[in-house]
């Protein structure tokens, strides 16, 4: 691809800027209370969003995509019950690359 | 021997750094696909080796460069690829604020190369750590060793996606992406303790279903605040009416 890495230099600098400069400014600015507050939810939104849909996802069928939904739902449980990260990924990622290859 | 100092020897440097490495280990099995998935994606959409490359180690963004490269193979311009860039890296602006408050007392030496890896993973592991009674100097090191360890991961990952998407056809269909999904799974689902957590969650993941056709993935910047908005008007409502019972 011509122009790759301009590509990449625009990616980064955004990316930077996104990052960066509220990690400097937010700790000497004096910020009211709420906003810490607000702050706490900050992770769960974020990531519940990113997870939801392709949980929730249609295949080329149209229809509900089986594996994902159910590997979704089983990690889920697993990370309710056990707290456990490394085996909600290993079950979770176990159940849905076999229904995938059944299905 | 002083109080402070005796607070100094059970929470080294080492320590932290190590631990930092020690708890981000999860989520770094978590990413591995995921890297390689990329490096694999790079390549046969039509980006060279060394660009791939480049891309992990100045960009340093999962999602967005998966993003990227595909938007590369449908032949998407680069100024909509970085304003896409930008918009599905704005809830990094969310993280790095509310770390803020844990890191005011860092010179730049450490805030630049904190504020470059800051990453879901390792946010979601140092927003654990930071908040924790005991008063341990070294914290950042523990979020250094998490950073670092998450950086050096994805750089290995993306060479070999790379090596086995110009050796191996067709692994990208493998359904390997799918071990972000799990990932995050495993770190929302116990972070909610409490009803407005819950509340927040739930909002966030419909608003998210409902809002995912909209361009440039904006969906995911509406559910997210809608999520943290329900939380807190949640926690409000809560607190008042505990107020009106006293």
């Amino acid at each position: 691809m011509s122009g790759e890495w301009f590509l990449i230099f625009g990616m980064a600098l955004v990316t930077f800027l996104v990052r960066y400069p509220l990690l400097v400014i937010v700790g000497r600015v004096p910020l009211p209370d709420s906003i810490f507050r607000a702050l706490r939810y900050v992770p769960i939104a974020v990531l519940t969003a990113i997870c939801v849909p392709a949980v929730f996802r249609i295949d080329e069928t149209g229809m509900l995509d089986v594996p994902a939904l159910v590997g979704g739902v089983v990690s889920a449980l697993i990370a309710w019950r056990t707290k456990n990260l490394l085996l909600t990924i290993v079950i979770g990622m176990s159940v849905y690359l076999l229904l995938r290859s059944v299905l | 021997m002083t109080v402070e100092s005796i607070a100094l020897s059970t929470h080294s440097r080492q320590s932290e750094f190590l631990n930092g490495i020690k708890d981000t280990f999860p989520l770094i099995v978590g990413a591995i696909p995921f890297g390689i998935i990329f490096g694999v994606i790079g390549v046969t959409n039509g980006l060279s080796p060394q660009a791939v490359i480049g891309m992990s180690v100045f960009v340093f963004a999962g999602s967005s460069q998966f993003v990227a490269a595909g938007l590369v193979g449908q032949g998407v311009g680069i100024p909509f690829i970085i304003l896409t860039t930008l918009v599905l890296n704005l809830r990094h602006a969310l993280y790095s604020a509310s770390l803020a408050p844990y890191v005011a007392r860092l010179s730049q030496r450490w805030l630049l190369p904190l504020g470059f890896w800051l990453t879901d993973e390792t946010f979601a592991v140092v927003v654990r750590r930071y908040p924790q009674a005991d008063d341990s100097p070294f914290k950042h090191w523990y979020h250094l060793g998490s950073s670092l360890a998450m950086y050096l991961n994805w750089q290995v990952c993306t060479v070999v996606g790379i090596v086995a998407g110009t050796q191996l056809g067709g692994i990208a269909e493998w359904g390997l992406d799918f071990a972000m999904v799990v990932t995050f799974i495993g770190i929302v689902v116990p972070l909610i303790v409490s009803r407005p957590l819950l509340l927040s969650a739930l909002v966030s993941g419909v608003v998210a279903l409902l809002a995912q056709d909209m361009p440039n993935k904006l969906g995911l910047m509406v559910a997210a605040v809608a999520g943290i908005v329900a939380g807190v008007l949640a926690e409000q409502y809560n607190t008042q009416k505990r107020g009106e019972q006293l």
